[in-house]
């Protein structure tokens, strides 16, 4: 699937596109197709994101994986601080960015 | 150290404003992300992995006390509670909003400090030798002439919209301790034969996807037109680097292209022309900002004991402690490379502490190292023992300098958009790799460094041991390289073969130092058995 | 259009239009002219006395050799006007003005009201340049 991720203009935190709107957690991605650039552009200018792309993820059991550990890393936090991760309570969530 | 007067601070505080009413405008849709990057870049901010990041200056590495409390504040109030020390002696916060930029800002201008021209395609932060004024090696301290190259250089009208980044390093020791050869332009300041000051201009080194040893292209140019040959330089750069290919527009490339010959020409006919604008700042001005660099109300009659009665002590005073030019006193270098830990991380709590060392120990003085480290310059041997005390219940006090788990990472792919592989973890592996085999001390001097992608900011091109993170079909990679060398023996280091898996990384590595061990005569460095032997007989135990 | 035009100067607009510098070093009635990017200002020094207008194009924004254009026909002694053209943005203009750019033809409408304000925010400045400004390092001396 494709979905679409950028960073919130004000604050820099990574954001989903979620077919409504913007989340910061990547299992509320929704898979653009090919309207992922078209959606970038308006989102853009109205500030809503700043710095969108489209990228590749699959959907699995334990939810949207983005294909590339780059964005997983983004998803969640940096693994060697997984304190400050997204989840700092989940023992797996190292596991799931590598 | 250099303290501002009211224009210093008049400049400063009108910058501040100018970022504040820019970033305004960014967030009310009067500019767009292309036109502002550039100008949030001019003042530290990059758009990272996580959030923005913030990239405060350390001019030349050197700060105060009440100055790095400020930076322990901004970690605490803006960021998560820590900082990180770079490579280029400054430091970054990882996890800065844009909404607070102008504030912290604002907050810096009140400690005199800045982000200016700390990223982007600017005249970057200078770095010097952080042994300035306690080595006994320096034909003087070298940092006047680099406040007064930060001043010139700042918001430089010809030279604010340059084809790269630019970065010059001044030293005035034959020691080089600040890699200068590894830099757009190194200074090393010497004396001729009438006693003259003057330096010596390298021009066209650095790191990168490209490196260069800069070549010399002026063996003595007097002090005094130090500026006015720089702006020279610059300008011949910033009239003919090539602008079509991002990867081409170093000054390295176009000394390379032109040769060195040609270069020296026209930077030498740009001097002739640029004389007569009378930019070289006067001698006074030299005068007045070397007073501020005076050495500190030094004790005399101390004693230069140390009790070495404590074994962890005496190995951290044999390691990280270096000797000082006045009797009675050493230079303190305090790790930032614990085992385990994450390189050239500090906390909030750490900064804090170290900041109060600098003011009871080191006449307020406080140092950063390219090496990501610290440095308390001038500490009495008397209150070694009770620094280190201190840094040891901090965590700060791993005895390793220059050693094998001394390891320069970049933040790499867990923090940087633009890297390729994670750094932090390979750095990680690697010191408990050598804590397992027990045997960092008896390897001795070899420096480790990690860069997460070919921009090198791990300076991975200057280790005795350097590692490329590689993106190989989506998977991390790892390629290893052996001989560099950012002293004054300067060296780039060579790729071995093909890289290496994450663990295959730290075994490589293993079986690099094992070769040396099994090689290596008497007083002999890693670095100088490799440069006996070749890189032969590593590759043979690297591949097979 | 010459309303979008911004200048710094007294004297009356420059009317003949400009040539590029092939053209011009061809002809010998041209009194205004347009440097490129790339192009070498230094070419045009020896006939800085027959021109009423220098055009200084940016491509694009990042591009900063006119900076150097600009202040190179200033040290050689050229009174008359420089003009910045193109992708020229109000955050830039007073690094140009102080290189001795002293009218902007820029791609995009200028905000007045930001432009006023970037122009006068600082009161001091570090080096010399083109413009009159005196060095904050000369103050300090007297």
């Amino acid at each position: 699937m494709k979905i679409l991720t950028g960073n919130d203009l004000a604050t820099g935190d990574v954001i989903w596109w979620t077919g409504s709107g913007w989340s910061r957690h990547v299992e509320e991605s929704a898979d653009v197709g090919d309207k992922g650039e078209e959606i970038a552009q308006v989102e853009s200018a109205a500030r809503r994101v700043n710095g969108p792309y489209v990228i590749d993820a699959s959907k699995d059991a334990a939810g949207i994986r983005p294909a590339h550990i780059k964005d997983r890393i983004r998803a969640l936090g940096p693994t060697v601080r997984l304190d400050l991760s997204l989840k700092p309570a989940d023992p797996t969530v190292g596991n799931w960015v590598i | 150290m250099y303290r501002y007067d009211h224009f210093d601070q008049a400049i400063v505080d009108a910058r501040v404003d100018e970022f504040r009413d820019q970033t305004a405008r960014r967030l009310a849709g009067a500019m767009t992300e292309d036109q502002f990057k550039p100008l949030r870049l001019k003042n530290g901010l990059y758009l990272q992995l996580h959030a923005y990041m913030l990239r405060v200056a350390i001019p030349y590495g050197t700060l105060n006390s009440r100055q790095m409390r400020m930076l322990g504040h901004i970690a605490r109030k803006y960021d998560r509670g820590y900082g990180h020390f770079t490579t280029r002696q400054n430091i970054q916060y990882n996890w800065i909003k844009l909404q607070d930029a102008p504030d912290i800002l604002a907050d810096l201008a009140t400690v005199e400090m800045h982000a200016i021209q700390t990223s982007g395609e600017s005249i970057r932060n200078l770095s010097s030798d952080q042994y300035a004024g306690a080595a006994a090696d320096e034909i003087c301290d070298p940092r006047p002439w680099a406040e007064l190259v930060r001043q010139a250089t700042t918001f430089h009208p010809e030279f604010s919209y340059l084809p790269r980044k630019f970065k010059i390093a001044v030293t005035a020791s034959p020691e080089d301790r600040v890699a200068i050869r590894l830099h757009d332009i190194g200074l090393r300041l010497v004396q001729n034969d009438a006693g003259e000051l003057g330096f010596e201009v390298y021009i066209g080194g650095g790191m990168g996807r490209t490196p260069f040893v800069a070549p010399l292209i002026r063996p003595f140019l007097p002090a005094d037109n130090l500026f006015s040959y720089i702006e020279a330089a610059l300008r011949v750069w910033n009239r003919w680097a090539r602008r079509d290919n991002i990867h081409k527009q170093r000054i390295k490339i176009l000394v390379h292209d032109m040769g060195e010959e040609e270069f020296r020409r026209q930077v030498e006919e740009e001097w002739e022309a640029i004389l007569p604008n009378a930019s070289d700042v006067e001698r006074k001005e030299l005068e007045r900002i070397a007073a501020h660099f005076a050495p500190p109300p030094f004790e005399t009659g101390l004693s230069d004991e140390i009790d070495r009665s404590d074994p962890d002590f005496a190995l951290w005073v044999d390691q990280n402690v270096a000797a000082h030019k006045a009797p009675g006193y050493a230079i303190v270098n305090i790790s930032l490379k614990p085992v385990p830990g994450i390189p050239g991380d500090a906390t909030a709590d750490q900064i804090d502490l170290i900041a109060d060392l600098a003011e009871q120990y080191s006449f307020d003085d406080l140092r950063t190292t390219h090496a990501q480290n610290l440095v308390l310059p001038h500490v009495r041997k008397a209150d070694l023992y009770a620094v280190w005390q201190k840094l040891s219940a901090a965590g700060l006090a791993e005895p390793n300098l220059d050693l094998a788990t001394d390891i320069i990472a970049c933040p790499g792919l867990d923090y940087c958009s633009l890297a390729n592989a994670r750094s932090i973890p390979i750095a990680q592996k690697i010191q408990a790799r050598f804590i397992e085999r027990g045997n960092v001390n008896e390897l001795g001097e070899l420096k480790i460094k990690i860069s997460g992608c070919i921009n090198a900011c791990g300076h991975h091109h200057a280790g005795h041991i350097g590692i490329l993170g590689v993106d190989r079909k989506g998977t991390e990679n790892y390629q290893l390289l052996l001989g560099g060398s950012g002293a004054e023996d300067a060296s780039l280091a060579k790729i071995t073969g093909p890289g290496f898996d994450e663990d295959g990384i730290v075994d490589a590595v293993e079986k690099t130092t094992d070769v040396y061990l099994r090689e290596r005569r008497e007083g002999e460095r890693f670095l100088d058995t490799y440069r006996r032997i070749g890189v032969e007989p590593f590759k043979e135990v690297l591949y097979g | 259009m010459a309303e979008d035009i911004i200048r710094f100067r007294d004297d009356p607009p420059h009317e003949e239009p400009v040539v590029s510098v092939d053209a011009f070093l061809d002809q010998t009635n041209a009194t205004a002219v347009r440097i490129e990017a790339g192009e070498d200002a230094r070419l045009l020094v020896p006939y800085l006395d027959r021109l009423a207008l220098i055009e200084i194009d940016f491509p694009r924004f990042r591009d900063g050799r006119g900076y150097s254009s600009a202040r190179i026909l200033r040290e050689a002694g050229y009174k008359g006007e420089i003009r910045a053209s193109g992708d020229v943005l109000v955050d830039q203009m007073l690094f140009m003005r102080r290189c001795g750019f002293d009218s902007f033809a820029p791609d995009a409408p200028i905000d007045r009201a930001v432009l006023d304000a970037a122009l006068n925010r600082y009161d001091y400045v570090y080096q010399g340049a083109a413009d009159d400004a005196v060095p904050v390092w000369k103050l300090r001396h007297g």
